[in-house]
């Protein structure tokens, strides 16, 4: 039994229905593409030769020794304590620099820790000692 | 005496270039995200309260530590003293560039000492401590 041929129907696609699709591919990525922006602690560190002398009264001695803990000013302080006592010192003397010196065999960790806390009490003028 | 309008206008917008505007648009923003153009080394980054974002990619540098002490620049491993060189041109090519330092938190500081040292010699002078958003 034959079928014979089929009817012929108009051959076109459908394009009324392409702009839905394309919006939604233009959405996926608009989506699931993350500008995974660099964040971090910023800072300047001295050019080359650049050493001025600074008067010894307008120092802070911050040391970091290799088991993360930390000296300020001659006096043990928690890392998690540094902002609050920096901030008072500040106060006192606007003029301040605060020089901080890691020992070598130091975790960056600490490091970053007190460089954030020095940053949280607004330090500007932060000077980072070779560590040796 | 009424002026008639003397043509009729047809008012639709026309549709059938819509997909092709769309694809363009589609076709934009697959060609302008980066993606990530050095793998670098496995590091857990540490964290800190006070970051602030990196302005462009553009003119970022990124230099891996690990916690073995390995220094990676465009997956390259570099020995200490070797990064003057790399940076030195990097900061010809670009006076505004920014060195990311993603460096392990368990990294010493002894190498990222011997670090500021290198982008002091190649007057790399802009440097961000890349780091994850502290939360307490």
């Amino acid at each position: 039994m034959s079928q014979g041929k089929r009817r012929f129907r108009g051959g076109e696609i459908p394009t009324s229905s392409m702009a839905d699709i394309a919006f939604l591919l233009l959405i996926f990525f608009l989506v699931t593409t993350t500008i995974d922006m660099d964040k971090g602690l910023g800072m300047v560190l001295p050019a080359e030769g650049e050493e001025i002398e600074i008067n010894k009264k307008n120092i802070l001695n911050c040391l970091i020794n290799s088991s993360g803990s930390v000296l300020i000013g001659g006096e043990g302080v928690e890392v998690r304590n540094l902002s609050k006592t920096v901030r008072q010192k500040l106060a006192e003397n606007d003029k301040l620099v605060i020089s901080v010196k890691a020992h070598k065999a130091a975790t960056y960790r600490d490091y970053v820790a007190v460089i954030d806390q020095l940053k949280r009490a607004n330090a500007t003028r932060i000077s980072i000692a070779e560590s040796n | 005496m009424k002026i008639k309008r003397k043509t009729q206008l047809d008012s639709e917008i026309p549709t059938a270039s819509m997909p092709d505007i769309i694809f363009m648009l589609l076709i934009f923003f697959m060609v302008t995200t980066v993606l990530r153009e050095y793998s670098g080394l496995p590091i857990s980054l540490p964290k800190a309260k006070r970051i602030e974002k990196l302005k462009s990619k553009r003119h970022t540098a990124h230099i891996w530590v690990s916690k073995d002490g390995l220094i990676s620049i465009e997956d390259k491993l570099y020995a200490s003293d070797g990064i003057r060189h790399v940076m030195y041109e990097k900061r010809v090519a670009d006076p505004q560039l920014v060195i990311s330092l993603k460096a392990d938190e368990r990294a010493k500081m002894g190498l990222v000492s011997d670090i500021h040292t290198e982008l002091r010699k190649a007057d790399a002078l802009k440097l961000n401590y890349s780091s994850k958003t502290a939360i307490d």
